[in-house]
């Protein structure tokens, strides 16, 4: 049991963070801090897929005469990280449009908390 | 050469235009409108023609790069693929031909960036249709869900406040569709959809492909708008605007049930969805309640547009019994309701988009006896779609309800099919709400109801210019063609869908 529960320390910090994003999403009532939630859902999901790379005794996915290529469980898999990339920009590009939104949204309506919002909204 | 690369063409072409359009229309803002037609009818011409060779000469794959699968990404295009990225293409092409009357309305000054974003959106769309890999499927997903989000954002005052939170949402959605996906490569290795497949039989017993595969389906869910994960929707299609609603809608939440099928049959397996784990019998009893509570809420509503978002959940249901029953009548309804409610939304988001535009409004209590004589065409249109909605024989809504009420005797859930007959009551409720203001306003309105007849205006009160053409046409060509859908329905099931059904069904 304090195998499973040490062996899977990355696991549980990741599963840390993502109640975390979600909770900020859910229960926050500032949009700037829904995004904040949002972004640490989104990074906890890369740490997800890097922490799922990790191997003992393997090296960096670059060739290595010493090695050479005929067992692959020498080296990491560099998959992952290469997905993860994607994901990051991904993720960046979301925030952008993100802020324009909340940009856009406290221009027209001088405040950024949800509940004074949708008062707002259903008066308008 | 073309030929040869004509799988891969569709989402390039979009892509390269939706670059290249703020350029074009540096000096001339008009460009932009035109150069999204031609590609959308590009894309059209296209994917006709992938689905013809498809249809000739069985599926098709195309590498990119040279890449062999399961290394590379694999595009295949298979007979549902190939139908689905052709409803999408064609819908949106009738949808953009109607945009071009309403850009000074609703998006004044605007239009160079918002053209751009329909083609990238419409990008999105294709790539995830006809992609073979599950990752790149995610980033066509987020391309489909950014456009979306500036697409709803660009509209009325609130319309930002709505996107805002299509994004938290959406984004949540995507997320867990890319958790999901962890734990499945983390078990099988591989990303390729076919490879996948085959490596799947060997480990389904290991609960991290259970997890997976329900992360998946809720993350899919969210975009689909399934019942409890349909808070983002009503809000978005309102405050849009009307163009984007009118793409959004047919394409938008279709574009998700097709992931959850060809995740759900064409990944995963038949059998382990829907006897090993209940899935599917999750989806399904979620999908009955979305359809009566979109049904009833919709008929609350007082604002057409919100009306019809409230409706777009309850339709979305059916694609979700449809899936829910797994079995190959329901497989066939889910199919032809996709093709069916991507018309029908459309046309009917069309005439909304044409009230706001004629009328100043979209408000169903103030419609009345006037407006038929005001817009004979899009009236005509409307009633035409409404009927399809509600099932009325001749019409396409009707075959695809038809098909899921079947698939439900078959399976012997008489649930469902009590959930089918109920909502098509109620459907006639709110849709007849709106045709009694219009069609039976005065004491001397003819062709009450079931049969409009646009001819019966035409003598006394149609005047030509009233309705602008590049505004009715394309209602009426999506809603008239509801008609041919209905008639054809035999040959467009027997011919096509049929070969679709997955194995193992």
């Amino acid at each position: 049991m304090t195998d499973f529960i040490l062996g899977h320390y990355a696991y549980w910090a990741i599963i840390f963070l993502l109640v975390l994003g979600l909770y900020g999403m859910v229960f926050k009532k500032n949009l700037a801090k829904k995004l904040i939630g949002m972004t640490i859902f989104q990074v906890a999901i890369i740490m997800f897929y890097v922490a799922s790379a990790v191997k003992w005794a393997a090296t960096v996915p670059v060739l290595d005469p010493a090695i050479g290529a005929v067992d692959a469980a020498k080296y990491i898999s560099p998959l992952q990280h290469c997905l993860m990339l994607t994901a990051i920009v991904v993720g960046v590009a979301t925030s952008g449009v993100a802020f324009s939104l909340v940009i856009s949204i406290y221009r027209r309506y001088k405040t950024l908390d949800e509940s004074i919002l949708l008062e707002r909204m259903k008066s308008s | 050469m073309i030929m040869q690369n004509s799988p891969a063409l569709v989402p390039l072409l979009l892509l390269a235009a939706a670059i290249s359009i703020p350029v074009l229309a540096i000096k001339k803002t008009g460009v932009a409108y035109l150069a999204a037609l031609a590609a959308s009818l590009g894309s059209v011409v296209i994917s006709a023609y992938n689905a013809l060779r498809v249809w000739e000469s069985g599926p098709l794959t195309y590498h990119f790069g040279g890449w062999n699968p399961p290394i590379g990404i694999e595009y295949v295009l298979d007979p549902l693929s190939v139908f689905v990225a052709l409803v999408v293409n064609v819908v949106a092409f009738i949808v953009l031909c109607h945009a071009g009357g309403l850009k000074e309305r609703e998006i004044p000054g605007k239009s160079v960036p918002y053209y751009a974003l329909v083609l990238l959106l419409l990008c999105g769309a294709n790539g995830m249709i006809l992609t073979g890999d599950l990752f790149n499927l995610y980033v066509f997903l987020e391309i489909f869900s950014l456009a979306c989000y500036g697409l709803i954002g660009i509209g009325e005052k609130q319309a930002p406040i709505a996107s805002f939170r299509y994004l938290i949402m959406g984004t949540v959605g995507a997320s867990f569709y890319l958790l999901g996906l962890g734990f499945i490569y983390i078990v099988t290795g591989s990303l390729n959809m076919a490879d996948v497949r085959n490596i799947l039989p060997h480990v389904y017993g290991n609960p991290a492909v259970t997890t997976g595969l329900a992360l998946i389906v809720i993350g899919m869910g969210i975009k689909m708008a399934i019942f409890p994960l349909h808070g983002w929707l009503p809000d978005a299609y309102t405050y849009a605007p009307s163009t984007s609603s009118a793409l959004i809608a047919p394409i938008g939440t279709k574009v998700a049930a097709y992931v959850i099928l060809r995740v759900l049959f064409f990944v995963f397996d038949v059998k382990f969805v829907s006897q090993t784990l209940p899935v599917t019998d999750l989806i399904g009893w979620l999908a009955a309640i979305g359809i009566l509570f979109g049904s009833v809420m919709a008929m609350a509503q007082n604002e057409m547009k919100r009306m019809l978002a409230y409706s777009s959940i309850a339709q979305i249901g059916y694609i979700g019994l449809g899936i829910g029953l797994a079995n190959p009548l329901g497989f066939i309804g889910a199919v032809l309701h996709i093709l069916n409610h991507a018309f029908m939304k459309g046309a009917l988001f069309l005439v909304a988009a044409n009230l706001r535009k004629n009328a100043g409004h979209s408000d169903i209590s103030k419609l009345d006896a006037s407006y038929r004589k005001k817009l004979p065409w899009s009236m005509a249109a409307f009633t035409l779609a409404a009927l399809s909605m509600i099932g009325l024989p001749p019409t396409a809504g009707f075959f695809s309800k038809w098909y899921l009420a079947l698939g439900a005797i078959d399976k012997g859930n008489w649930v469902f099919l009590g959930v089918i007959l109920l909502s098509s009551l109620l459907n006639a409720v709110y849709f007849f709400r709106i045709l009694e203001k219009v069609y039976l306003g005065t004491p001397s309105a003819q062709g009450a109801e079931g049969a409009p007849s646009p001819k019966s205006n035409k003598g006394e009160g149609f005047v030509a210019g009233e309705e602008e053409y590049a505004l009715m046409i394309p209602a009426v060509v999506l809603s008239f063609s509801l008609l041919l859908l209905g008639l054809l329905n035999a040959n467009i099931v027997k011919g096509v869908i049929q070969r679709i059904i997955p194995l193992g069904m």
